[in-house]
């Protein structure tokens, strides 16, 4: 997998959208560019009048009780500085619809990748329909070659409150409304990490709902496909654990392909090592901060809605190491 | 000759019991007193939301920081934004129009007195209302505090279902008793100014501040009534088992949205209209020139107010509205741009050919002016709605309507109380120190919300209590808390400034600035009946034509 | 300084501005138009999607004498109002009321159809989205009218003790406007409700 700018999964990647990675993205890239320099010329022009009438009419010492010629107004010069402000208007009107339409009603080829994503309370689920798949927090797309355009669609959905898919240099954000259905596509053409966040503000742990896009060249991609597609490795020496997990109420909110757990409120825990993150980004995926997280959620995330579990030490460590065995 | 000032000579001439004095202005109804007790009210809780943006501040400073729990710091926001708008801003505009435009059309006071005394009472229950419920916010199921919903309450976050508790009704109530308050108030601004002019001043003839609060009354009408329908429904899905907004149930969080930004964004235009007040009496008077383009300033000011009712579904931007409806709100946008951008020139038209003076109130209206050009100007960004899929829910978003609201609004304010604190106490305020607030505040100012764009830029959303060390996010969100700390130096200074010079300041006579306007032909402050004889104008500044009997502005208008 | 006069070299025109208290009525309207109008769009915005429960033409029996009450009170109250510009008491006192009687078999007869929904169709504010939409807009309409029939009930008080004369007959005219303006949110959400909705 190539590098981002930055290590590739440090939370030092760039989310720049001045930097865009996709067709989307640039388009928008364009869009803004041409706008800042229409802003920008307008503000060099008026602030420079502004600041030429400060200095040329200023008030000097002489002036006492002498007041200047009462000009009450100008159609003329009104006219003109109406007139102009409609033309810039209407440039830059014309400019932004282009776009709007180029992003919002793309076609969508036949060779689109389909990816329903559910906003949950702090977590991203990203489910592929047609390979049937499903998984959490860290989405994986294949690159798209501009020749064969092989672009995701996203299909947006929430279970809860209202969300926002925000990668910046993927694309612009759509929200994610419950009882609602939103589209978005993206067609990344460099392999690499993309981070992103949730951008609606949806409850106590907004700011750690965290995205992670891992766009990959098609063979990896495949290659990733099949390993998700399995069903869950069940390794004899952690039956125990595996025991603890079954046994307790963890599977009223987790799946894991191919055991008694197949609950749907918490994020598919079938290839949960797959993952370089936990709690939708919010520690790296190691043991002890796995430990930590099922100990005691709230010395991450607080706030999150992950229980305390309560278990004893051994089976802690039991079901760490279950969990751990699930790649 | 002065005619004599009661009601604030009194306070400074001790020897009336101090009860005598708080049951006057506690029953008052002088449009004067219940003018000053809206600023005053605006300008305590000014500090309390300002201490919560510091809250705010201190916890982003850092990556990872915990100065305070998320919890707390959803609470700060929610209570920052909502504070600000319903409880600092709307109350102290209030104040100043109530003050000023009985004055400026000549009359004794408002239309209806008490009624207007009932409107300040009941704004006021309703900011105490919003902060009990960090006393009170415990419901009987112990979950609750003060409000986190954020001041926009979207559904379904502000459902009984993911707000249990009383919080979010502590939010719903206090702002429905005090939108009442402001529907009041602004019924009394429209019949007072059509009912009760003096002889001569036609529609026409009124001073600018007059008519830029007559069309935000208009506005108040139409805009905060559907944040009161919603508000009504929230209360219904809370407590009536409804489902307006029950999303289980089939209901739409999308038209919470649509309600909620109806009221929202024409409510910023309601908080600008008397900003631009304020800096269309000001200019004039320190450029030695009439206001250039009266009859444009007015049509502009009206042509705001219906366009700015087309544009709501710009916050809307990227709820996923298709492609039609997002063209028709970047377009209604940027027009209401126009009329924006037109007045901007016009004040630019008055002070060119003029002879400035560089007065503190001056100064903070040419703050204005840069700022509120840079904040339209990001604004039409915003409008650009594949751009604002970018920025939106962003720092940059922040940024920009802190720039409006700060940089305009707050400026203009400032300027407000430099030009008009003579007329209501009698005295100066000090120039020494109002250009230490002024340059103090403006450093401030800039260092906090031009570099605040940049996190918004490199993808830091809003309302986040804490985030991961991005490239650039730390050392851009510490500079903005050091900016947000010059400013509360400054506004220590400011209210200072209002405190010492109330007792030290320069005795201010009538009429201090050389002004035009009929408030500044009464004594200072004015007496409780305002005229000894109604006044009869001839023209916009009637003070010009008796200044300058040969010359007046009735031979031109 | 002194009062601030100009000297005019002709008589000024007599300077006569609106009255207060219609302005003030007027724009009260404006404000509570606009909620209503919130109310209508939801009810409106929902029509038809209620997930489960009563429908509209399930259970909607349309009003057509109560409709008939309430508007006929508009007359009458206009009616009134000229009675008591002209001075002659008796008829104010009589119209009026029978504008409150006329209001009250309104009230009554919304009254008389939500007990017969809630108890024999079992559609409450908490079955649906209709449920809901329907309750809250017919509701906050009947709550302004009941305001209006205090307000009428006053004024009749005052009547009655022989203290409305025909001074006071712009007062009673702002009230008037207000109860037209109850009597034209009826007509809007009539149409919205039995017409349109079903």
């Amino acid at each position: 997998m190539a590098a981002a700018a930055a290590a590739p999964d440090s939370p030092l990647s760039s989310t720049n959208i001045f930097a865009p990675a996709t067709t989307p993205a640039k388009t928008i890239f364009g869009l803004s560019m041409f706008v800042l320099a229409v802003t920008g010329l307008i503000f060099v022009v008026v602030a420079g009048l502004l600041v030429y009438s400060l200095v040329k009419f200023r008030g000097r010492a002489g002036d006492a009780g002498r007041e200047p010629a009462q000009v009450y107004g100008s159609t003329q010069i009104e006219l003109a500085w109406t007139v102009i402000p409609v033309l810039i208007v209407a440039v830059l009107f014309l400019a932004t619809a282009r776009v709007i339409h180029a992003i919002q009603d793309a076609p969508k080829p036949a060779a689109a990748l389909d990816v329903t994503v559910i906003g949950h309370q702090y977590w991203w689920e990203f489910r592929y329909p047609k390979l049937g798949i499903v998984t959490a927090n860290e989405l994986h797309i294949p690159a798209s070659d501009p020749a064969h355009p092989t672009p995701t669609f996203l299909k947006l959905l929430s279970a809860d409150t209202n969300h926002s898919f925000w990668v910046p240099e993927l694309g612009g954000k759509t929200d994610l409304i419950p009882n609602r259905v939103n589209q978005m596509w993206l067609d990344p053409t460099r392999p690499g990490i993309d981070l992103g966040q949730c951008a609606q503000y949806c409850g106590t742990q907004h700011a750690k709902m965290l995205l992670r896009v891992y766009v990959e060249p098609p063979a990896d991609f495949a290659a990733w496909v099949s390993a998700q597609q399995q069903a869950a490795i069940q390794d004899q020496k952690v039956i125990a654990g595996k025991h603890v997990f079954e046994t307790t109420s963890c599977i009223n909110c987790h799946a894991v392909s191919g055991t008694a757990a197949d609950g749907r409120f918490g994020p598919d825990l079938g290839h949960f090592m797959s993952r370089g993150t936990i709690a939708s980004g919010a520690a790296e995926n190691t043991p002890a901060n796995l430990r930590l997280w099922i100990q005691n959620p709230d010395a991450i995330k607080p706030g999150s809605l992950m229980p305390a579990m309560k278990l004893s030490d051994e089976d802690l460590d039991a079901v760490t190491a279950y969990l751990e065995t699930l790649r | 000759m002065s005619t004599n000032a009661i009601a604030i000579e009194n306070l400074r001439s001790a020897g009336r019991p101090w009860t005598e004095t708080l049951h006057e202005w506690v029953t008052t109804v002088d449009h004067k007193r219940l003018g000053i007790l809206y600023i005053a009210y605006a300008l305590f809780f000014l500090v309390v939301a300002g201490v919560e943006a510091m809250i705010i501040r201190i916890q982003l400073m850092h990556a990872h920081n915990d100065f305070v729990s998320p919890q707390v710091f959803n609470r700060m926001f929610t209570m920052h934004g909502t504070t600000m708008i319903f409880f600092v801003a709307m109350p102290v505009l209030f104040g100043f129009a109530n003050y000023l435009v009985p004055l400026m059309i000549g009359a004794r006071d408002m239309a209806f007195p008490r009624l207007n005394a009932f409107s300040f009472w009941l704004t006021a229950l309703g900011g105490l209302l919003l902060y009990f419920s960090f006393v009170g916010g415990n419901g009987l199921y112990g979950a609750g505090n003060a409000p986190d919903v954020g001041w926009w309450a979207y559904a379904p976050l502000g459902a009984k279902a993911f707000s249990p508790g009383h919080s979010s009704d502590f939010w719903t109530v206090a702002l429905l008793v005090s939108g009442f308050g402001s529907v009041g108030t602004a019924i009394n601004i429209i019949a007072t100014v059509l009912c009760a002019r003096c002889p001569g001043m036609h529609l026409g003839r009124m001073p600018l501040l007059v008519w830029l609060n007559l069309v935000m009354s208009g506005m108040v009408l139409i805009v905060v009534t559907p944040l009161t329908a919603a508000q009504l429904m929230l209360l219904v899905d809370r407590y009536l088992g409804g489902h307006f907004f029950d999303t289980q149930a089939g209901g739409s969080a999308t038209l919470w949205m649509h309600f909620f930004w109806i009221f929202g964004h024409p409510e910023v235009y309601v908080l600008i209209l008397p900003s631009f007040a304020f800096v269309s009496e000001i200019v004039p008077v320190f450029s030695r020139k009439p206001i250039f383009g009266y009859p444009v300033m007015v049509g502009a000011t009206v042509f705001i107010g219906f366009v700015s009712m087309s544009v709501w579904a710009h916050h809307m931007f990227t709820i996923g509205m298709n492609s039609y409806a997002n063209s028709f709100f970047t377009i209604t946008s940027m027009c209401v741009g126009i009329p924006t951008g037109i007045k901007i020139f016009n004040w630019l038209g008055t002070m060119w050919g003029g002879r400035i003076q560089f007065k503190t109130a001056m100064l903070f209206c040419i703050g204005f002016l840069f700022q509120f050009l840079i904040a339209g100007l990001t604004g039409i960004m915003l409008a650009s709605s594949p751009f604002d899929w970018q920025l939106s829910l962003s720092y940059f978003v922040v940024a920009h309507f802190h720039y409006v609201i700060v940089g305009g609004i707050l400026f203009a304010l400032f300027a407000a109380f430099y030009y008009w604190y003579p007329k209501f106490t009698g005295r100066m305020l000090s120039e020494r120190l109002g250009k230490l607030h002024f340059w103090l505040f403006t450093i401030g100012f800039h260092v906090t919300f031009d570099v605040m764009h940049i996190p918004g830029i490199l993808g830091m959303p809003r309302r986040i209590y804490t985030y991961e060390p991005r490239p650039g996010w730390e050392i851009l969100n510490l500079i903005v808390t050091l900016g947000a700390v010059i400013q509360a130096v400054a506004i220590l200074i400011f209210v200072w400034n209002l405190l010492s010079s109330y007792w030290k300041g320069a005795v201010a006579g009538n009429d201090p600035w050389d002004a035009w306007t009929l408030e500044w032909s009464v004594s200072s402050p004015p007496p409780a009946y305002n005229f000894a004889t109604v006044p009869v104008v001839a023209s916009r500044r009637p003070l010009w034509d008796q200044k300058h009997p040969e010359d007046p502005d009735s031979r031109y208008e | 300084m002194s009062a601030l006069t100009i000297p005019i070299t002709q008589p000024p025109r007599p300077w006569v501005l609106p009255d207060r208290g219609k302005v003030a009525m007027a724009s009260l309207i404006i404000a509570e138009s606009a909620i209503f109008t919130i109310f209508v769009v939801a009810y409106l915005f929902y029509v038809g999607k209620s997930l489960a429960g009563p429908t509209p033409s399930q259970v909607l029996e349309t009003p057509v004498f109560y409709t008939i009450c309430l508007l006929s009170s508009s007359l009458t109250v206009h009616l009134a109002g000229t009675f008591l510009k002209r001075g002659r008491q008796g008829a104010f006192l009589s119209l009026w009321l029978l504008t409150f009687v006329l209001g009250s078999l309104f009230l009554f007869g919304t009254a008389q159809e939500w007990h017969r929904l809630i108890y024999e169709k079992g559609l409450t504010i908490s079955t649906n989205l209709f449920g809901t939409t329907y309750y809250s807009l017919v509701g906050l309409h009947a709550f302004h009218v009941t305001a209006g029939l205090v307000m009428l009930l006053v004024v009749l008080v005052f009547g009655l003790a022989g203290r409305v004369q025909r001074d006071q007959s712009g007062r009673v005219e702002v009230l008037s406007m207000y109860w037209h303006f109850v009597d034209a949110v009826w007509v809007v959400v009539f149409t919205v409700v039995y017409v349109l909705g079903r």
